[in-house]
């Protein structure tokens, strides 16, 4: 295919997933490009995923490696799982940046770098002792140079700016470079600009200048030669937007109290990479959200605890260090039988650990992380859009079985986007559950259900239902304070028993691929879509591989032995030492084998596929 | 005041209303008796029905309380009740809502959430046991001790400096601010009621004895014989006179109050402090709350009461004017917020 729009003749070339990677300064707005590039294509029809990867500096050194930003983006017109191993084109917007990405750049793969950034001081920030662009050391690359601050500074010419408002929008140019690269509409983000900057003309004016003169240069220039076109990728029918796993946690637990007929509360403390939930539930007053930024991790688990003990669907949100926090009071959820949700965005830990990085290693401080025998179940989503249901999945639990439960998504899920299909509210289940009232007889603050072995949810203001909760232990039924030993061993054990009897009301473990063979790649959380490519490619090869992934981590469902035993070998890939592994090992002495890695980023599916491929060899 | 105060009909309830069944187990002689017989005392003149009624508590000989109230109750965690009664009364506004804490518990390990419960004001009433110890765990110094004492975790003497519980609160923007003793039972109940009914974020210091652990931890200044003499009750409007013979008063000189005897070196009445327990600014709110035996009579009363929006009041109006600007939240128009495509 050629093309002779309106610039040079270039060809055209059909692909079927495209993965870019924009790097730039932590102040260079690659999030923000990366996302307009992600939503422009979400609009038109391809699948997406994403990945987020930016510094725990707000403002490193500018042009340093420590403050280099990333925002990877796979697109494409088949079904895909993963933002991409690695990127077929880098716009590296600084020495920094291709610094430390251009190793993940494959041989022949695309480099655009920003030219003007090439100085004497970038390149020594970035300890390049040499030029990279003149000294032959990215010749395995196709190597674009643009002058993009000189060329978007003369767009911008004659607007009413100082020289570093005009740096600012160079983000924009390279954005409409790659527009015009995989032909796409700049609507899309010229909308955006309107909306973003409708109260400021000038710098709206700018970044349209910016953008569409990024655009017209790719048009114009001969340094292109072709265009890549991505076609619409075949999804479900129904009406697509959008979605980060933050902003679909968020909604979710907004539907899910509206489908459970309670008031939400929110109680939360700043925390990377989870408060974009606090941000987002705090933007829905008009729902009568209560969202509640609390002094610290204690205090924001407490309130949540209140909240819930007055009849709120009541949530708390935080990462890994917070998690640790709240530990004691979770406790006190466990010992009230109040239902809570505790989201825990994960990070690398241990300790701060790596901020805005991910990892998967919070799974035993969720599982067995508090005092005492205090059992919590544990849910976790797969993909952003799933962070949706599994919000709803985790409220029912609590509410259903009176037990505080755990939501574990991670920085990748959360901040990772990709295409949803917006549910219609008629497609909610009923997570409703009845109020305690006055009954004759005495009250039982602590009386059975027989199926779930839940407590009333007796709230204040409920006339002849006064009772007293704490810490202590509770004597059976009546809930007055119990020091007796047997008491203690019962409510234990019935404390215990409620939580495994999750298990029946769960969904069974689903299998991808054959439902026995050589091997299963078991896994859990954000690692779901490498996973999945890995056992694709595998199973395509014609190899003996399934994939199981499990969205309930504590109690597992009901089927999981089953499952593990119908393989000659398990492998477990996680973001963290083998803690699935240990928790499948130690419940159904199963000899599976733990793959871990801890690098702060997903896996790649090549890794999968090369350890499974190892150990297919080994074990054949 | 709330509809939760003034109820279509009247409720008539009695003390026996308010008494649980549960065994009191405090040791016998304790002050926290006497801060219970008062609570259960006025809990009827307030009106309200009891299911409205929520005691919660942190841990410490104060945190038995909720279990003795026929109310609502909830023992917590260490320092940890504001927290809940926050949550709570952000859910329910309607609520009435007690803590109970001590000087460890309020002051020590929920230091924090004392702050910023009260900084917020949030619409409940605090009450502080404060017997400068710790007593549930069989006596170590407390962040009210007094500097140099003996105990089991301080030995050769506590080298900590005591906090001063009112001028903390203060600090922390209490709207309500008073201080009681746990053998005064009217002023108790006064004090309780006064506070009961103020909205907002209140603070109660009781001083309490512990019999076990400090025994006459007040008794210096609060022992019948001599408390008109060593003590100060404050009472708005009036000047600041206490003794006896009612001879004795307060004086401001310069930045410093000074004790002045009536009739001696041309005092008169007219030259003393006059409280403003609604005082806007709290200047003299912060000079009692710094007067203390036996350099100064101890000030006992209410310090400052001033009328400023509760936590709930603000956020249910953000809430109110959400809702008038955009109409009531629509689920389905949120899931399909920005933009979206449709696939056929």
């Amino acid at each position: 295919m050629t093309s002779t729009a309106q610039g040079p003749e270039h060809d055209v070339r059909e692909l079927d997933r495209v993965t870019i990677r924009f790097a730039g300064d932590s102040g260079d707005g690659m999030q923000l490009t990366g996302t307009q590039f992600t939503r422009t294509a979400a609009v038109f029809g391809n699948d997406i995923s994403t990945f987020p990867d930016y510094p725990a500096e707000i403002r490193a050194p500018a042009g340093s490696l420590p403050g280099v930003s990333g925002f990877q983006l796979s697109f494409s017109a088949s079904d895909i799982h993963t933002p991409g191993d690695a990127p077929d084109v880098l716009v590296a917007m600084n020495p920094a940046a291709l610094k430390t990405n251009v190793p993940d750049v494959p041989p022949g793969g695309a480099v655009i770098v920003n030219s003007d950034a090439f100085t004497a001081g970038n390149l020594s920030k970035a300890a390049y002792a040499s030029n990279p662009l003149t000294d032959g050391s990215l010749k395995q690359y196709k190597v674009f140079q643009v002058p993009i601050s000189t060329l978007n500074a003369a767009a911008l010419e004659g607007l009413d700016m100082t020289s570093k408002q005009v740096d600012l929008t160079k983000n924009f140019f390279a954005l409409g470079i790659m527009f015009w690269l995989y032909e796409r509409s700049m609507e899309p983000t010229l909308k955006w600009i309107d909306q973003k900057f409708g109260s400021r003309p000038v710098i709206a004016e700018a970044n349209r200048r910016a953008l569409r003169a990024g655009h017209a240069f790719g048009d114009t220039t001969e340094m292109f030669h072709e265009t890549y076109r991505v076609p619409k990728a075949k999804l479900p029918p129904g009406t697509y937007r959008n979605i980060t796993g933050n902003e679909a946690t968020a909604l979710g637990f907004l539907a899910a109290a509206q489908a459970a007929g309670r008031p939400l509360f929110y109680g939360s403390y700043p925390i990377t990479p989870a408060s974009d939930i606090l941000h987002q539930l705090s933007a829905f007053k008009s729902f009568g959200v209560k969202s509640f930024q609390a002094e610290d991790e204690i205090a924001a688990m407490g309130a949540t605890i209140g909240a819930a003990y007055g009849g709120s669907l009541a949530l708390t949100g935080t990462s890994g260090p917070g998690l640790a926090l709240k530990t004691e009071a979770m406790g006190l959820a466990v010992m009230t039988e109040l239902p809570v949700v505790i989201v825990n965005v994960q990070r690398a830990g241990p300790s701060t650990g790596l901020p805005t990085k991910v990892e998967q290693a919070d799974l035993f401080q969720a599982v067995f992380g508090r005092n005492g025998e205090a059992p919590i179940p544990v849910v976790a989503p797969a993909t952003p859009a799933e962070c949706f249901s599994m919000a709803i999945e985790a409220s029912r639990i609590a509410l259903k079985y009176m037990t505080p439960v755990i939501y574990l998504s991670d920085a990748f899920v959360g901040n990772g986007a990709e295409p949803w299909r917006v549910p219609s509210t008629d497609e909610l289940p009923d997570i409703s559950v009845p109020a305690a009232v006055k009954g004759d007889g005495r009250f039982l603050p602590y009386g059975r259900d027989p199926e779930t072995l839940s407590r009333p949810w007796a709230v204040p203001g409920t006339p002849g239902l006064e009772h007293r909760i704490g810490g202590l232990e509770k004597l059976d039924g009546l809930g007055t304070v119990s020091y007796d030993a047997d008491n203690h061993h019962r409510m234990t054990v019935l404390r215990r028993d409620k939580v495994a009897g999750i298990a029946k009301d769960i969904p069974d473990l689903e299998v991808f691929g054959p439902d026995h063979g050589e091997l299963l790649i078991l896994g859990w959380g954000s690692t779901y879509g490498a996973i999945r490519s890995a056992v694709e490619r595998l199973t395509g090869e014609g190899k003996s591989v399934a994939h199981a992934h499990l969205r309930h981590l504590f109690p597992f469902p009901k089927n999981t032995g089953d499952v593990l035993r119908s393989y000659k070998t398990v492998l477990v890939p996680e973001l963290n030492l083998g803690q699935l592994w240990f928790l499948i090992r130690g419940t159904y002495l199963v000899d599976a084998l733990a793959y871990g890695r801890v690098r702060g980023k997903p896996f790649r599916i090549s890794e999968i596929v090369d350890e499974a491929n190892r150990i297919l060899a080994e074990r054949s | 005041m709330t509809d939760m105060l003034t109820p279509p009909e009247a409720i008539k309830l009695t003390r026996k209303d308010f008494v649980a069944e549960q065994e009191v187990r405090w040791c016998p002689g304790c002050g926290d008796y006497s801060i219970l017989a008062q609570t259960q005392k006025v809990m009827p003149d307030f009106g309200v029905p009891k299911e409205n009624i929520v005691f919660i508590s942190g841990i410490g000989c104060s945190g038995r309380l909720p279990y003795y109230m026929n109310t609502y109750g909830f023992h917590s965690i260490h320092g940890r009740a504001p927290t809940l009664a926050t949550g709570l009364k952000i859910a329910r506004p309607e609520l009435m809502i007690w803590v109970t804490t001590g000087d460890g518990d309020a002051l020590s390990i929920g230091g924090n959430h004392f702050l910023h419960s009260m900084r917020r004001n949030v619409d409940f009433t605090m009450v502080m046991h404060n017997n400068r110890i710790y007593g549930l765990t069989k006596g170590q110094t407390s962040p009210t001790s007094e500097f140099g004492k003996r105990t089991k975790s301080t030995p050769m003497g506590s080298v900590d400096r005591p906090v001063m519980p009112l001028t903390l609160a203060l600090a922390a923007e209490a709207t309500f601010v008073a201080r009681t003793v746990d053998t005064h039972t009217e002023h108790m109940q006064q004090t309780l009621e006064a506070a009961g009914r103020h909205r907002g974020a209140s603070f109660i210091e009781v001083l309490q004895n512990c019999n076990i652990f400090n025994d006459g931890a007040w008794r210096e200044f609060t022992e019948r014989d001599v408390r008109d003499d060593r003590m100060l009750v404050l009472e708005h409007g009036k000047p600041l006179i206490f003794g006896k013979s009612r001879d004795k008063g307060i004086r401001l000189r310069g930045l410093h109050p000074e004790v002045v005897t009536i009739g001696e070196n041309g005092v008169t009445e007219a030259d003393l402090l006059v409280h403003d327990q609604y005082a806007e600014d709290p200047y003299l709110a912060l000079i009692l709350s710094r007067m203390f035996w036996p350099e100064f009579p101890v000030p006992v009363g209410i310090l400052r009461e001033v009328d400023r929006p509760t936590y709930s009041d603000l956020m249910d109006g953000q809430i109110e004017q959400a809702i008038a600007k955009s109409g009531p939240g629509d689920l389905a128009k949120a899931l399909m917020a920005g933009e979206t495509w449709t696939v056929e």
